[in-house]
C-alpha cells in the first residue's frame, strides 16, 4: 500500500514538473535557447495567485485565471525586451541573459513580497478521498494536479499538431529560414511561444504551491532545474518527452526520499539523468541528430 | 633564442600574453600599496582573496568553455571538492607544518588534486555527450557533489581518520576531532590565505594556461571546437585533449577553492552551488570567450559592484541584474560593436595580419 501511495505522490509531483518542463522544452525546441528564468516565473504566478485568493478573498478559480493572464503578459514583455535583441547572439549570451533576468524577477518579488514565507491557501478545501478502508488517502490537489497535466498535454498536443498556428511552430523548429520564406511570422510565433510557456509556468506554480505551501522569492528555482533536468531526460524539444521525463523524475525522486535517503533524492535523480544520458545521449524521447560532412 | 622568442611580441597572441602578464602584476602592486598606506577600506580589503580565487575560477572555466568550447554549468562543485579536501587537509597538518604559507601551498596542492580526481571520474561520462545535454550533466554533477558534501562526515583521531555518510557514525575516540560536520560543514577554520597567495596562485593559473593555449594541445583544442569532424579526420585525439583540458581546468578550480575557503572560518556546501556555477560563468561570458584577460577583469568588476551598490541597500541586487542584462544586449548590439571597432587604432594592423 506503501508502493502505491508514493507512486501516486511521485505521479502528482511529476506533473507539476512535467507542467513546467512543456515550458522549457517548448522554448527550447523553437528558440534553440535555456530559458533559466522559467522556474521564477513559476513564483510570480503563485504570488499573484496567493494575493488573489487569500488577500482579495477571490475564488481560487479565478485566481489561478489571473496567475495565468498576468504570467502571460509577463512572459512576453520579457521576451520583447530582453530576448528578441539577442536573437542573432551567440547562444551562451542569450543564457547569461536569461540568467540576468532570473536575478531580476527574483530580486523584484523580494521588494514587492518580502522574503518571510507565506503560508499558501489550499485551492481545494475538501478531506481527502480513503480508499481500502482508510488505508490509502489521496488528497483533492494530488487528483487535480494529474487531471490538470493530462488536459494541458492533451489540448498542447492537438494545438501543435491539428492548428495552423502550431504547424508554424513545427516549422519554425525545424527551420527558421524556411519557415521564414513560406511566409510565416517566426518572430510572432517565437514570441507566442513563451506566452504559452509563461502562462503554463502560472498554473504550475499554482499547483506546487498547493502541495508544498510555502511561498518564497526563490521557490520556484530548484523546481525549474529539476523540470529542466526532466526536459532533458524525456528529449529536450519533445512534448511527450517532456511528460515522460517529468513524471518519471517525480517518481524516482518520491522513491528515493522514501526508500533511500531525503538527503540524497537529489543526488539519485541526478545520477539517473547522467545514466540515461549515456545511454540515450538524446534523452529517452529525444531524435539523435547524425551529423554530415 | 627562448627569450628572444618570448620577448618578441609581432605575434598578436604573444602580445596578449604579455599585456596580460603586466597587467595583473601592475595591479597586484597597486592594491598591495594602496593596502598597506591603509588606503583600501576594510570591505575592500576582505574581497582581495575571494577576488584572486574568482580570477583563478574565470581562467579555470575559460579554458573549458572559451578554449576547449564546452559549456560547463557545474564548475563549483570542483571548487567545493578543493575547498573541503584542501581545508580538512590543512587542519590535519596543523600540528606538524606550524609555517602557514607552507601549510596553504600543500593544501591547495592536495585541493587540486582532489579536484583532478573528480574531474577525471565527471569527465569520462561527461565528454562523450555534446552540447547543451553536456551542460545539464554538468549542472547534475555540480548538484550531486553538492548533495554528497551536504552529507559526509569527516573525523580525525589517534587511531587514523573516519568517515561516515548521512549520520555522524565516526564515533571518535577522546581527544579527535570532527572535521567535516555534514550540513554545518568545516568550522574553525584557521584563516591562512593571503593577498600574496591569491597572486601567486593567479599568476601560476596563468602561466599554465598560456602554455597549454599556446601548444600543441592547445590549437588541437581550438581545431575540435571549431570543427569535431575535421579535426578528427586528421588524427587528433578529441577524447584526450578535452579530458586534458577539463582535468586540468578542475585541478585549478579545486586549487582556487581551497584559497577561497582558508579566507574564511566556517565553508559549507550549500555555498559553492548552481547560482556560484553561474556567477563564474558569468565572469567567463562578459570578459569573452578564450580572453583570459577580460575574464579576470570581469571577476575582480563584479565581485567589487554587488559591494560598490551597497548604497541604493534594497534595490542593490536588482541593479546587479539590470547591468548583468544591459551588459549583454549592448555587447549584442551590432550597432555599438560597430561603433567600437572604428575606434580601435589597431584596426588596419590586425586586419593585415
Amino acid at each position: 500500500m506503501d508502493l502505491l501511495r508514493h507512486f501516486i505522490n511521485g505521479m502528482s509531483l511529476g506533473s507539476i514538473y512535467a507542467i513546467i518542463a512543456l515550458g522549457y522544452t517548448m522554448v527550447y525546441g523553437i528558440a534553440k535557447m535555456l530559458n533559466f528564468a522559467h522556474g521564477d516565473v513559476i513564483m510570480v504566478g503563485a504570488y499573484v495567485c496567493f494575493y488573489a485568493v487569500s488577500r482579495y478573498k477571490l475564488p481560487p478559480f479565478v485566481g489561478v485565471a489571473l496567475a495565468v493572464l498576468l504570467c502571460t503578459i509577463l512572459g512576453i514583455i520579457v521576451e520583447r525586451l530582453a530576448y528578441k535583441p539577442l536573437r542573432q547572439a551567440p547562444s551562451l549570451a542569450v543564457l547569461i541573459t536569461a540568467i540576468g533576468v532570473s536575478y531580476f524577477l527574483q530580486n523584484t518579488a523580494l521588494l514587492l513580497w518580502s522574503s518571510n514565507p507565506k503560508i499558501f491557501p489550499s485551492i481545494i478545501k475538501r478531506a481527502s478521498i480513503k480508499l481500502f478502508g482508510g488505508q490509502l488517502s489521496i488528497s483533492h490537489i494530488t487528483i487535480l494536479t494529474i487531471v490538470t497535466c493530462v488536459l494541458i498535454m492533451i489540448v498542447l498536443n492537438l494545438f501543435v499538431n491539428k492548428t495552423r498556428l502550431g504547424k508554424a511552430m513545427r516549422a519554425c523548429s525545424e527551420d527558421k529560414g524556411a519557415a521564414l520564406l513560406m511566409g510565416i511570422n517566426v518572430n510572432a510565433t517565437i514570441s507566442m511561444t513563451f506566452a504559452i510557456g509563461s502562462g503554463l509556468a502560472a498554473i504550475a506554480g499554482a499547483l506546487l504551491c498547493s502541495a508544498y505551501p510555502t511561498l518564497m522569492p526563490t521557490t520556484g528555482a530548484l523546481p525549474g532545474i529539476k523540470a529542466f533536468t526532466a526536459a532533458v531526460f524525456g528529449g529536450i524539444g519533445s512534448i511527450s518527452g517532456a511528460l515522460l521525463g517529468g513524471l518519471l523524475l517525480g517518481v524516482i525522486e518520491i522513491f528515493a526520499k522514501a526508500y533511500i535517503s531525503s538527503q540524497l533524492s537529489d543526488a539519485v535523480v541526478f545520477a539517473v539523468l547522467i545514466i540515461v544520458l549515456l545511454v540515450k545521449p538524446a534523452g529517452l524521447l529525444g531524435k539523435m541528430t547524425q551529423e554530415k560532412v | 633564442m627562448a627569450l628572444k622568442k618570448f620577448i618578441s611580441l609581432k605575434r598578436s597572441e604573444n602580445r596578449k600574453v604579455f599585456i596580460t602578464y603586466i597587467a595583473v602584476i601592475a595591479a597586484f602592486i597597486i592594491c598591495q600599496g594602496l593596502s598597506m598606506a591603509g588606503l583600501l577600506s576594510s570591505s575592500m580589503q576582505g574581497m582581495l582573496v575571494p577576488i584572486c580565487a574568482y580570477m583563478v575560477m574565470a581562467i579555470s572555466l575559460n579554458l573549458v568553455v572559451g578554449v576547449s568550447g564546452e559549456l560547463s554549468l557545474g564548475h563549483a562543485g570542483f571548487m567545493s571538492v578543493g575547498a573541503f579536501s584542501g581545508v580538512a587537509a590543512a587542519i590535519i597538518m596543523q600540528n606538524f607544518i606550524t609555517y602557514a604559507p607552507l601549510r596553504l601551498a600543500l593544501a591547495m596542492i592536495i585541493g587540486a588534486l582532489f579536484a583532478s580526481i573528480a574531474g577525471f571520474l565527471i569527465g569520462v561520462p561527461v565528454l562523450r555527450l555534446k552540447g547543451d545535454y553536456l551542460a545539464i550533466v554538468t549542472l547534475a554533477f555540480g548538484e550531486i557533489i553538492k548533495s554528497i558534501l551536504n552529507n559526509f562526515f569527516l573525523g580525525i583521531d589517534q587511531n587514523g581518520l573516519h568517515m561516515s555518510m548521512l549520520k555522524d557514525t565516526t564515533n571518535l575516540a577522546e581527544g579527535g576531532r570532527l572535521i567535516i560536520r555534514g550540513p554545518m560543514g568545516i568550522n574553525g577554520i584557521t584563516k591562512i590565505s593571503t593577498f600574496i597567495a591569491g597572486f601567486i596562485l593567479v599568476m601560476i593559473a596563468l602561466i599554465i594556461v598560456f602554455n597549454l593555449v599556446n601548444s600543441r594541445l592547445g590549437r588541437a583544442l581550438m581545431a575540435i571546437r571549431d570543427d569535431r569532424i575535421a579535426a578528427e579526420s586528421i588524427g587528433l585525439d578529441v577524447t584526450k585533449s578535452k579530458m586534458t583540458a577539463f582535468v586540468i581546468s578542475a585541478a585549478l578550480a579545486g586549487a582556487a577553492g581551497c584559497l577561497f575557503a582558508m579566507n574564511y572560518f566556517t565553508i559549507e556546501a550549500r555555498k559553492f552551488d548552481f547560482n556560484m556555477s553561474i556567477l563564474i560563468l558569468v565572469f567567463v561570458v562578459l570578459g569573452g570567450q578564450g580572453n583570459f584577460l577580460g575574464s579576470m577583469i570581469a571577476a575582480a568588476a563584479l565581485t567589487i559592484l554587488p559591494e560598490k551598490l551597497r548604497e541604493f541597500a534594497d534595490y542593490r541586487m536588482l541593479l546587479y541584474a539590470v547591468i548583468l542584462i544591459m551588459a549583454m544586449l549592448i555587447s549584442n548590439n551590432d550597432e555599438i560593436k560597430y561603433f567600437f571597432r572604428k575606434l580601435n587604432p589597431f584596426r588596419n594592423k590586425q586586419e593585415a595580419e
